[in-house]
């Protein structure tokens, strides 16, 4: 047991469910005080112990299901006694006698699932099913697997069988045990497939994902975009949570003489009560400005996405987006869920022609009063206004009364200053600003600006 | 397991399987409890139940921010320290007077006891009363997902050794360690350490037959029709997209201020009186109240 109770933390594991050495012992504890004779109590008993979070516990069941199920075989049954027999003579033929010489060939002729499930599951040990990684490795293994349970004698009693003027019948009832034997060994490593490897490809693949660009062609495969929207919003949770952490640092600061002095006056002078000075803590607030133009359409939805995330997880988020115009998208990111607020995003204002000049102008004009010395600007664009005026002093503008402008380009560094692009010019106006264009860049950045340039 | 079960209900809280095999195993495994739901779904009754079935004291520990060791697990009587001083003051004098030379007084004053770091000094809290307690006690630490994460990584001792370090005096261990129950309303992650350190509960809201029976224990005198048309309302409310859906709690008010009002079946003009009993936000309110004659016909 104690190696089926290793299987099934690795299993665990590879569904993401956080299982520690100590949490190991905890469970063997378990076992020990609960006993296996109660199902139900096994289940809950081993889930209290392992699984920490909600999302957690619907991982074990699920887990739990899949690897404490076993198929019932489905052997042809054995034919009753007379017919078996078979001709006149009481004597078995040869190819019986081989049969009767092979335990498998024995459980399979007397239809005995257990027996068969039991060296399956040894045979599976023996062929190393447990370690497959990869999808592709799944034929070879059900093969291995065949093998090790002794396959090829069957195949040989089957073939001589057939040879023999009498073993016809022997040999199909044989030939459809070795069928049916052969489909529950593929459903079997399916099944461990299922269990320790398809967590593993996922990791590989979401590691895949955080590095591919954003802007290359054609986009996100769309096969991809809700692991990408899952994965961007586990990052904007994750910086979220660092980030509210700091906020709630920093409340020990110096002695505060005076505070401390005013309450010693109970204790005839003798300071027992210390007091701290506290840092004022800002409130700080973020305000985001989306480029969703053409030129960036393949990013645009990248960086909505990110936006609704950041908008779940930060208390003030003012987000804007433009193309032509610009209007607050705030309302939108709220009331829709991410893929229906993408959508409504790019069908208002998406698209059109990029004038830069103009969103800034826009932006000037009816929201300048949502900047000012604790807020931070972040720009997702590419910088390229189609010749028209970039409006500079606009820039210049947002850029005195922010605490920090920060410009997030998903064009490599190389591009900016070419063709229409103004990125240069609006380098100048801006603390810092940086190509981003695969979401582990996003990370990255948005995690050095949320620990420099937010306030806290 | 049956047996815990009807202990529990014998004390009046109705617990599902999965709540007593929970508990079974923190009992059995010496291991904390960290009972996460949503508010009013009996976390802290749990505790309180517990402990009137063990027959054990319960101390409570509810957290805050800015909650800190010296809150929660010992502070030092410092007005009783102060006088301490003022009382060695005047006897030092005498007690000193006649050595010879300044080295045999120093050597005189090492050889005092020093009671000004000591136990009699010593404020217990909540943390310390706990491990104090000679028989074994139950220690509830309410919503720890509010106290800070510095406090968080403080309680990881207590959790896991059921021991603290006072400086002054090194480390206390507990003689029959407490049984712990940690809630948590999900405010925010608690840390990976401390969860690795309990086991885990999550109580959701209850199915309808369940229900009825937590009403009928905690209403005693309740009609068993008004039990059913109630609770059958309120599952029938959790299905509608409200703010804040009604916990298991509010069904228990409901259900007594029904009696108060000596109600015995449901009608749509007493259900709107009482509406607010249930339902917290007034755009809950707002958006069930025209719909509470179909709600009521839906059974």
């Amino acid at each position: 047991m104690q190696h089926q109770l290793e299987q099934f933390l690795r299993a665990l594991r590879a569904a993401d469910v956080k299982v520690s050495p100590a949490e190991a012992i905890d469970a063997a504890r378990t076992i020990v005080a609960v006993g296996y004779a109660d199902r139900e109590l096994f289940k809950d008993a081993l889930c209290a112990t392992l699984a920490k979070t909600r999302d957690e516990v619907d991982r074990f069941d699920q887990t739990f299901e899949t690897f404490f199920s076993r198929d019932q075989f489905h052997l042809p049954p054995p034919p009753p006694d007379g017919e078996r027999k078979g001709g006149e003579s009481g004597e078995p033929s040869p190819a019986e006698e081989a049969a009767a010489n092979s335990p498998l060939a024995q459980m399979l002729l007397q239809g005995d699932s257990t027996a068969v499930a039991q060296a399956m599951e040894a045979a599976a040990e023996r062929a190393g099913v447990g370690e497959i990684r990869l999808s592709t490795q799944r034929s070879r293994l059900t093969r291995k697997l065949l093998d090790e349970m002794g396959l090829a004698q069957i195949e040989q009693i089957i073939a001589n069988a057939r040879r023999m003027p009498d073993g016809e019948g022997l040999a199909d009832r044989l030939d459809a045990a070795r069928r049916a034997l052969a489909a529950e060994a593929q459903r079997y490593v399916e099944r461990q497939h299922e269990l320790y490897a398809s967590g593993s490809g996922k990791a590989l693949r979401e590691e895949m994902l955080a590095k591919k660009a954003l802007n290359a062609d054609g986009g996100i495969d769309p096969v991809d975009l809700a692991m990408m929207q899952a994965l961007v919003r586990k990052m904007a949770k994750r910086l979220a949570d660092r980030y509210s952490r700091r906020r709630h640092k920093a409340h020990r600061g110096h002695l505060d003489v005076r505070k401390t002095l005013r309450r010693s006056t109970a204790y005839g002078g003798v300071p027992f009560e210390i007091a701290w000075k506290i840092k004022k803590v800002d409130k700080p607030s973020i305000v985001a400005i989306c480029d969703v133009s053409k030129s960036v359409a393949a990013a645009a939805q990248f960086l909505l996405t990110f936006l609704y995330s950041l908008n779940d997880v930060v208390d003030h988020l003012d987000a804007y987006a433009f193309s032509g115009r610009l209007i607050p998208v705030n309302d939108i990111l709220d009331d829709n869920g991410v893929e229906g607020a993408i959508l409504k995003v790019l069908q208002t204002i998406g698209f059109q022609q990029t004038d830069y000049g103009k969103a800034l102008e826009d932006f000037v004009e009816n929201h300048i009063d949502k900047v000012d010395r604790h807020t931070t600007v972040i720009f997702l664009g590419d910088g390229r206004s189609n010749f028209a005026d970039p409006r500079l002093d606009l820039m210049h503008l947002i850029q005195q009364r922010a605490r920090a402008v920060i410009w997030l380009n998903p064009e490599p560094e190389s591009y900016w200053g070419q063709g229409d692009s103004v990125m240069y010019r609006y380098e100048r106006f801006t603390h810092v600003a940086k190509q981003c264009n695969t979401l582990g860049q996003l990370e990255r950045i948005i995690e050095d600006v949320l620990r420099t340039y937010v306030p806290h | 397991m049956d047996a815990l079960i009807e202990g529990l209900s014998s004390v009046g809280y109705i617990a599902s399987r999965r709540i007593a095999t929970a508990l079974y195993m923190a009992v059995n495994l010496q291991k904390p409890i960290l009972v996460e739901g949503s508010a009013g779904v009996g976390k802290t009754e749990l505790a309180l139940s517990t402990a009137r079935l063990l027959a054990h004291p319960l101390i409570r520990m509810q957290c805050y921010e800015g909650l800190d060791e010296s809150k929660a697990l010992y502070e030092w009587k410092y007005g009783k320290q102060l006088l301490y001083t003022q009382i060695l003051k005047d006897r030092m004098g005498e007690a000193l007077s006649d050595a010879p030379s300044m080295d045999a007084a120093m050597d005189r004053l090492h050889g005092m006891g020093d009671l000004f770091f000591s136990e009699p000094f010593l404020e217990p809290r909540p943390l310390m009363q706990a491990l104090r307690q000679d028989d074994g006690c139950v220690l509830l630490i309410d919503e720890i997902d509010k106290s800070d994460e510095a406090f968080e990584a403080f309680l990881l001792e207590v959790l896991s050794a059921y021991q603290v370090s006072v400086p002054e005096l090194g480390v206390i261990k507990a003689k029959t360690p407490p049984l712990v129950f940690l809630t948590s309303n999900n405010v925010r992650d608690l840390g990976d350490a401390l969860k690795r350190r309990c086991l885990h509960l999550h109580i959701p809201l209850p199915e309808a037959a369940l229900e009825e029976r937590i009403v009928a224990t905690r209403v005693p005198g309740i009609e068993a029709t008004l039990t059913k048309e109630l609770v059958a309302f309120v599952q029938s409310l959790r299905t509608l997209d409200l703010r804040k859906a009604p916990s298991i709690s509010e069904t228990v008010d409901w259900a007594r201020a029904l009696i108060l009002l000596h109600a015995d079946s449901l009608d749509p003009s007493m259900v709107r009186d009482t509406l607010n009993v249930i339902l917290k936000f007034e755009q809950d309110i707002v958006a069930v109240e025209p719909q509470i004659v179909e709600l009521l016909h839906r059974r």
